[in-house]
């Protein structure tokens, strides 16, 4: 059995070699990470981050790009950890969501 | 009995699938390479990736292997290599 | 204190204690629901005490200070100075902190290209890069086809790259797997000598420190 992220030698198109600007909020969920493991916090590891991408699943690598599929990983981390809840989680997400539509 | 693996050694990556977090990449199950480099110990991520310690640590070797061994419709050169860190745990030495 | 897009960071601004705009980021396009978790959990772990939202701004600036220049300055001092080449084979991180430079927690090993050996790096099962010295890592690196056919076909990827690798050289893959990361020592190109430690630093690419390109114009 292989595992979808174990790609190493699967048939796969050229390689895009265009150069891209990094999203803003991608830098986000980069600092977040960095600040959530580093060693005054110690709360997550790159290891869990990474087992949690590997256990979205190969439709995670289809539909989800590199800072959708981090972020995934670590709010379920941070859930399961207890950090936090699902509660204040979809009530916030729906605070930044309404906050956004009233800017529009 | 097992002796400590050195650089030199040729090793068999072992042939075994399990799932959960692995490092040791499917390429490598089962194929054979030289040993060519010891680096530190480190805690093994089979178990850090479930908050675990992941202690004891365990050597980590560069493990080269000839890149015709790897692929059967390798295009390259039959010089070409690819070197994989592999923890101990996943080594199996050939004794002669 | 204001930033280019016009948003206001300010402290003064007491209902609004998080150091992203109150005002979506514009140059983020839609919005969507992954952006919105991002967004919602830095509200959350700020709100909690797990970070502030200076070490929020700060640590943005750090991930925007690094670039492929500082890297790119250890190569060039390694093509001057043999000894300090030797150190930074020996130890990337040590090395760095002699120029002054802050590699990160992560060891960093440093491989040598000759002319009978060209080595290249990739991260077959994620996307591990030397990211603390020489900044993020470009969308290919990270891309599905990069990770699956670097390590199988790297002759043809390196072709995509516009490099060539000679017959009779040796190409080498390396797959990082551990908790390591590697950074290239490209050939110094021919042409160079006489150009002072700026000038060859300025001949470093990223790629070059990746193994998909080497430096051959000067």
């Amino acid at each position: 059995m292989r595992r979808h992220h174990d790609m190493g030698g699967q048939a796969a198109g050229p390689v895009d070699t265009a150069e891209r600007d990094y999203a803003p909020w991608g830098k986000r969920v980069d600092a977040i990470v960095r600040l959530m493991s580093d060693k005054k916090r110690r709360l997550i590891r790159v290891d869990e981050l990474r087992r949690g991408i590997e256990d979205l699943g190969p439709a995670a690598y289809e539909e989800y790009n590199y800072y959708e599929r981090w972020i995934a990983s670590t709010t379920n981390i941070l859930i399961e950890k207890g950090i936090l809840g699902i509660d204040e989680l979809g009530r916030r997400m729906e605070d930044v969501r309404a906050r956004w539509e009233a800017s529009k | 009995m097992s002796r400590p693996i050195t650089i030199g050694d040729t090793v068999r990556i072992r042939q075994a699938f399990p799932p959960g977090h692995v490092r040791t990449p499917y390429f490598i199950r089962g194929k054979t390479g030289e040993v060519i480099r010891l680096l530190s110990d480190y805690a093994n991520p089979e178990e850090l990736a479930y908050g675990r310690d992941g202690k004891p640590a365990l050597p980590v070797y560069w493990v080269k292997f000839q890149q015709s061994d790897l692929w059967s419709d390798y295009a390259g050169q039959e010089q070409d290599t690819a070197v994989v860190e592999v923890m101990e745990n996943w080594l199996e030495t050939m004794d002669e | 204190m204001s930033d280019p897009h016009g948003h206001d960071h300010s402290h003064a601004d007491d209902d609004w204690p998080y150091p992203h705009p109150k005002q979506p980021d514009l140059e983020d396009g839609e919005l969507t629901e992954h952006m919105v978790m991002a967004e919602a959990v830095e509200q959350l772990l700020i709100d909690k005490g797990i970070f502030s939202a200076d070490e929020m701004r700060r640590m943005l600036e750090q991930i925007d200070a690094k670039s492929p220049a500082e890297g790119a300055r250890m190569v060039a001092r390694a093509w001057l100075d043999p000894d300090f080449k030797a150190r930074l084979l020996e130890d990337v991180n040590a090395a760095a902190k002699e120029l002054n430079i802050d590699a990160g927690p992560i060891p960093i090993l440093a491989i040598e290209n000759t002319h009978a050996l060209h080595n290249a790096i990739v991260c077959t099962l994620c996307s591990c890069y030397p990211k603390f010295l020489i900044g993020l890592p470009p969308d290919w690196y990270k891309s599905r086809n990069y990770r699956s056919r670097m390590i199988s076909e790297p002759r043809a990827v390196l072709a995509e790259f516009g490099t060539m690798i000679a017959d009779d050289v040796e190409v080498r893959v390396h797959d990082s797997t551990a908790d390591l990361r590697y950074m290239i020592l490209p050939m110094r190109p021919q042409g160079a000598e006489g150009l002072d430690e700026e000038a060859l630093a300025a001949l470093v690419t990223r790629d070059s420190m990746i193994g998909v390109t080497v430096i051959d114009k000067v």
